[in-house]
């Protein structure tokens, strides 16, 4: 109770320095006189001391009944800003519409010119953009033509890279050599030691969530054949698309969105070079060439992290472990998780350069372009690898 | 109707719009050979986008873009091709490739469209370069030299293959009064050597009266062309307020 009090005086006695100290409270005193009012102003009509609301202001016009003219005097203001010009503002624009006139010859000196300046210009009609309100049916069907759109867009452009493709296959493409070999790099080795560490862990945990149960058996060998078939089935394609777009595929959309921006898109487009071929052909090579590799790398690195487990947990020997898994895999397999990282790659590098090609020109589309791009290869490289498994099983692969 | 012998780009009916927005209708207007023509208008009028019609990026909603006697959107793209060889494009930031050297960027159009070995180009990259003052900035990337020097070195590459029409998009925004003076010299200079055309998009009074020789005013409310001619011209003879505030920064 008493600290209660004590907060109480504190805030008052702060209220009574804003007040009656430094900052007198902006006041108005609304007298009639002739056919029109007199708006008295005092004290500091500042933003941050308050100013009086308009619709107190507005009221007394309405109660005041027909009024022709609007004066003011402004002899005891102590100080203004902003605060005092909007509430004119708002004030002037009734007067206009209701047809007072109003007298500004007692309002401080410049206020009335950054009035008239205010007013100068009339609001552009159907600029100002309020949104009416939208029903769940609108919403719903404006995404779904939206979504319909997209598709369209994602077609056509990957249309356009298999022209692209088949234009360098004939050699007729034109792009730059020293380019597609840069973005190799990139997309390749650079990428290797996080590819390592993830199918590293990958491999360790599947052998490890595995070897609980299998050791319930006394089946703890078969471990081998459980991350050897999951890794190189499945497990190191998925895991390397995945890394692939956030790193590759991000870096794609921003990079192409960034020179979208700065017309260096439309600069190739005058210099009689086709974007598709110099920009976006390089970067589908480089990682459908460096997507298998990659993956076949995080096999063996999966692996390594399996044998791991069986050594330390299971008690297997190398050697053991080798055996089993050589004899769990087939080339079936093998070429199951090529095939399914090349499709990963494909889908990185298009998705990457459509969202950066098609982005917006300015700094915010760059980021929704990076993360769009990201997000839509994720789903995307689960879509298809759901679809691959169920066409592989009934091919028998 | 054919279009007069010396006629170098004709627009006919241009109607340009983005989706259901109409920037700019009905243009007709003419660009000679030799010409300093002026793209002017107030802000927001579609200066840019006639460019981008112009250069072929964009397709227009209606009308034609003849190059010569050939109208540009309705020529098959190998034409087109051809056509794009015949322009060069200075866009307002200069949009040099960020990842070449200055060199590179102008190279990479010689080793496409010319038989050059690598050494002559080198050579003739150098002298472009040195055209626009930037001797010995060969080896800088674009993000390593001041926003006037990307403009020249944009300009540069725009040259690089002796093109008959040069398109500048607001060479001098953004420009300290000097650069923009120079690049006004420079532009003078090329087409008094080369004999290039030039077409230039353009607010800066300045640089409308130093090299302009004729013109095209775009209305932003009306949404098409109030009158084409000379600068000068139009200053002493138009009638229209719209254009006569415009060329005298509103005094009359």
């Amino acid at each position: 109770m008493r600290y209660h009090e004590g907060k109480q005086t504190i805030g008052n006695e702060r209220n009574s320095i804003e007040t009656g100290g430094m900052m007198e409270q902006a006041r108005l005193i609304v007298t009639p006189g002739g056919n029109g009012l007199l708006f008295q102003l005092s004290g500091s009509w500042m933003l941050q001391g308050g100013v009086p609301d308009i619709d107190e202001a507005l009221q007394r016009l309405r109660a005041a009944g027909v009024v022709k003219l609007v004066t003011f005097d402004c002899a005891a203001v102590s100080g203004w800003d902003s605060g005092l010009l909007t509430w004119l503002l708002a004030l002037a624009e009734y007067c206009k519409e209701h047809g007072i006139r109003v007298d500004s010859s007692g309002l401080p000196a410049g206020v009335d010119r950054l009035l008239a300046l205010a007013r100068a210009v009339p609001a552009r009609k159907g600029a100002q953009r309020t949104e009416g309100k939208r029903s769940l049916l609108s919403d719903v069907g404006n995404d779904a033509i939206d979504a319909l759109r997209i598709t369209g867009e994602f077609m056509d452009f990957f249309g356009e890279t298999i022209l692209a493709l088949l234009k360098m296959l004939r050699g007729r493409a034109v792009y730059r050599r020293s380019d597609l070999w840069q973005i190799m790099q990139d997309a390749g080795v650079r990428a290797l030691p996080i590819v390592s560490l993830v199918s590293f862990l990958v491999g360790l945990i599947l052998a490890y969530v595995g070897s609980i149960q299998l050791q319930n058996f006394g089946a703890g060998i078969y471990v081998a054949d459980l991350v050897g078939i999951a890794m190189i089935r499945e497990m190191a394609a998925i895991m390397t698309g995945i890394i692939m777009a956030g790193r590759t595929g991000a870096s794609y959309a921003a990079e192409l969105g960034s020179m979208n921006v700065n017309e260096e898109i439309d600069a190739f487009q005058t210099c009689g070079f086709s974007p598709m071929e110099f920009l976006v052909l390089p970067r589908m090579l480089a990682l459908m060439l460096m997507m298998p590799l990659l993956a076949v790398y995080a096999d063996l690195m999966g692996i390594l992290g399996g044998a791991v487990v069986a050594v330390a947990v299971l008690d297997l020997t190398w050697l053991e472990y080798f055996i089993q898994l050589t004899k769990a895999v087939s080339l079936a397999d093998f070429f199951v998780g090529i095939c399914m990282a090349v499709v990963f790659g494909n889908i990185v590098a298009v998705i990457g350069c459509l969202n950066g090609i098609r982005c917006g020109r300015n700094s915010q589309a760059v980021g929704m372009a990076t993360t769009s791009a990201v997000v839509s290869a994720i789903v995307m490289i689960v879509i298809a690898s759901a679809v691959l498994t169920v066409i592989f099983d009934v091919l028998g692969i | 109707m054919e279009p007069p012998a010396d006629a170098h780009i004709t627009v006919r009916n241009l109607t340009m719009a983005y989706g259901d927005f109409i920037i700019q209708r009905d243009l007709n207007f003419t660009i000679n050979r030799g010409d300093i023509f002026i793209i002017m208008g107030g802000s927001g009028c579609g200066k840019s986008t006639l460019m981008r019609h112009l250069v072929g990026l964009k397709a227009p909603r209606a009308g034609q873009v003849l190059y010569g006697g050939e109208s540009y959107w309705d020529s098959d793209p190998a034409q087109q091709h051809h056509l794009k060889r015949r322009f060069g494009v200075m866009y307002q930031s200069g949009a040099l490739w960020s990842s070449m050297t200055l060199a590179e960027n102008i190279a990479l159009l010689l080793e496409q469209y010319t038989d050059l070995g690598p050494e002559q180009i080198r050579r003739v990259a150098t002298l472009k370069l040195a055209l626009v003052g930037l001797r010995g900035f060969e080896d800088f990337y674009p993000a390593e030299i001041s926003g006037g020097m990307q403009k020249r070195a944009g300009i540069a590459r725009a040259m690089a293959l002796d093109p008959e029409i040069l398109f500048f998009d607001e060479p001098s925004a953004g420009l300290d009064p000097i650069s923009a003076k120079n690049l006004d010299d420079l532009i003078l200079e090329l087409r008094e050597s080369l004999g290039t055309t030039m077409v230039i998009v353009t607010h800066e009074l300045a640089s409308i009266f130093a090299i302009g020789s004729n013109s095209v005013f775009l209305d932003p409310e009306t949404k098409t062309m109030i009158t084409t001619g000379n600068p000068h011209t139009l200053l002493k003879e138009c009638g229209n307020p719209k254009v006569r505030a415009f060329l005298t920064r509103g005094a009359a």
